[in-house]
């Protein structure tokens, strides 16, 4: 058996990952999912969170918001809104972001939607999380 | 006689545009190699999405297997009695009758669409002051609300073409999506300028919603480019070095194909219909995301061609300008030499 699969990870603007990878792990909707090679053939959605995958001693972050991924023995293709590697975030606009989410969630006016609202604080929380990750370096 | 030293000058001038003109053409044919790119690297995620949503629709049952009547809001269909349409322009001119054309085919269809309750989103700063010019801005409808039926602009984005990314388009469709599926409106139409290449344009109204089959443009109104048109641009594209083929994209489209649509028995981790009613929404985004990306590289393409031909006309204008003031140097010193000789010839 093989010890590496193919990883893809493609957003509406570009392809983002183009990649091998010995492992990785995926923010499943249903809670975080672990890869290896020769994984069961599955589909799920992705929440919103990190994804991380290894390959030759180097760890790899990425913050995604939605996603759909297709697992399969050889290849994983993730199909994102947005993913951004930790270099690529922008740490003053997750916070600001951060800080009005929190806001809102404070404030008491009916008219705010609180789910979007809480969507936005996972973002900039996951954002601003594998911002501080270190880059990729050999463990 | 005309001045020679006013012709000179006329020269220098129309050198000088000449000069404005040919650097725009090479900004905007950059620009446009820079726009395909973009639509290339966008289209993986659009294939991907259309196959794995295409394979849902048979595994989740989303046609009632006794009635043939879709599940899921986004697919039925409704009386038409609010329209919204979503005008894609330009910010800028000077790219020929690249927003005119737009605005036409935009009165056509409301034309067409007469009597019912038409609101409009425009996108682009050209298409938001025609538009804001000819109906008054309005709240969007609700669906309940009495007022007559009636023309307005809704919602616009200016300046927001020049660094296009996702996020706009997604932001579009969130709220289209939610206005239909509140049923406030009936039907979204999309109008804006497809590009597949240099000469292979249409201006096409595109009906996002009710989405009637998923992987098909289903066009309602389309215009294509003339002979003319085409041949300018045709002309103006092989001077700027731009290709005129669509990129090739086969092997792309066939990785593609393969998603989330192999032979085997996947795990689902949410039932098929869960995941095919969270994938829809991201489809109309990407829907709209394309449309502005080729109404973006359409723009470029209208600008270069428009200046590719104001270069050509000024040379055009050099030259004949030089020939008429080669003429008045030319008729000058002949008036010199006989002023000279019959000079002379008084003199002996």
């Amino acid at each position: 058996m093989a010890d590496t699969f193919q990883l893809e990870i493609v957003t509406p603007e570009k392809t983002v990952v183009k990649d091998l990878a010995e492992e990785a792990q995926i923010p499943g909707k249903n809670g975080y999912l672990g890869i290896l090679p020769g994984h069961a053939p599955l589909i799920t959605e992705l929440a919103i969170g990190e994804i991380t995958y290894r390959m030759g001693g180097l760890t790899h972050h990425l913050a995604v918001a939605w996603g759909f991924a297709e697992v399969l023995p050889d290849k994983v293709t993730i199909l994102a809104e947005t993913a951004e590697r930790a270099d690529e975030i922008d740490v003053d606009r997750a916070q600001k972001a951060k800080g009005r989410a929190e806001k809102f969630l404070n404030s008491v006016d009916p008219a705010v939607d609180y789910n979007r609202a809480e969507a936005a604080l996972d973002r900039a929380d996951t954002r601003l999380e594998v911002a501080t990750q270190e880059p990729p370096k050999k463990q | 006689m005309a001045n020679i030293l006013d012709i000179r000058r006329r020269i220098r001038s129309v050198t000088n545009t000449r000069q404005i003109t040919k650097a725009m053409k090479m900004v905007s044919a950059a620009k446009l190699r820079r726009a395909q790119e973009r639509a290339l690297a966008a289209r993986p995620y659009a294939q991907m999405l259309t196959n794995v949503l295409k394979s849902l629709v048979s595994r989740a049952e989303i046609y009632d297997p006794e009635t043939g009547e879709p599940r899921h809001p986004l697919l039925a269909k409704r009386d038409e009695r609010n329209i919204l349409l979503i005008v894609v322009t330009g910010d800028k001119g000077l790219a020929g009758a690249f927003n005119s054309n737009i605005l036409k085919a935009a009165m056509q269809f409301l034309a067409v669409k007469a009597g019912k309750n038409i609101e409009i989103e425009a996108i682009g700063r050209r298409g938001r002051d025609f538009l804001g010019r000819r109906f008054a801005a309005a709240a969007p409808r609700t669906a309940d609300s009495q007022a007559p039926a009636a023309t307005s602009v809704i919602h616009e984005q200016v300046g927001v073409l020049g660094k296009l990314d996702y996020s706009l388009a997604g932001g579009t469709a969130e709220r289209v999506i939610q206005r239909y599926a509140a049923g406030d409106i009936d039907a979204v139409y999309l109008l804006y300028n497809e590009f597949k290449s240099v000469i292979a344009q249409r201006l096409i109204v595109e009906q996002l919603l009710p989405i009637s089959e998923i992987g098909v443009v289903d066009v309602q109104q389309a215009t294509e480019l003339t002979q003319k048109e085409r041949k300018r641009a045709q002309e103006a594209a092989k001077k700027a070095g731009v290709g005129m083929r669509p990129p090739d994209t086969h092997d792309m489209d066939e990785a593609a194909a393969h998603f989330a649509t192999a032979e085997v028995d996947y795990i689902y981790e949410q039932p098929a219909d869960e995941l095919f009613s969270s994938l829809l929404p991201k489809y109309v985004g990407i829907q709209i995301f394309h449309a502005l990306q080729e109404s973006v590289a359409a723009e470029h393409a209208a600008r270069m061609t428009a200046m590719e031909a104001a270069t050509s006309n000024a040379t055009d204008m050099i030259d004949s300008l030089t020939l008429v003031m080669n003429r008045a140097r030319q008729a000058k010193i002949t008036k010199e030499i006989i002023e000279i000789v019959s000079g002379a010839a008084a003199a002996q």
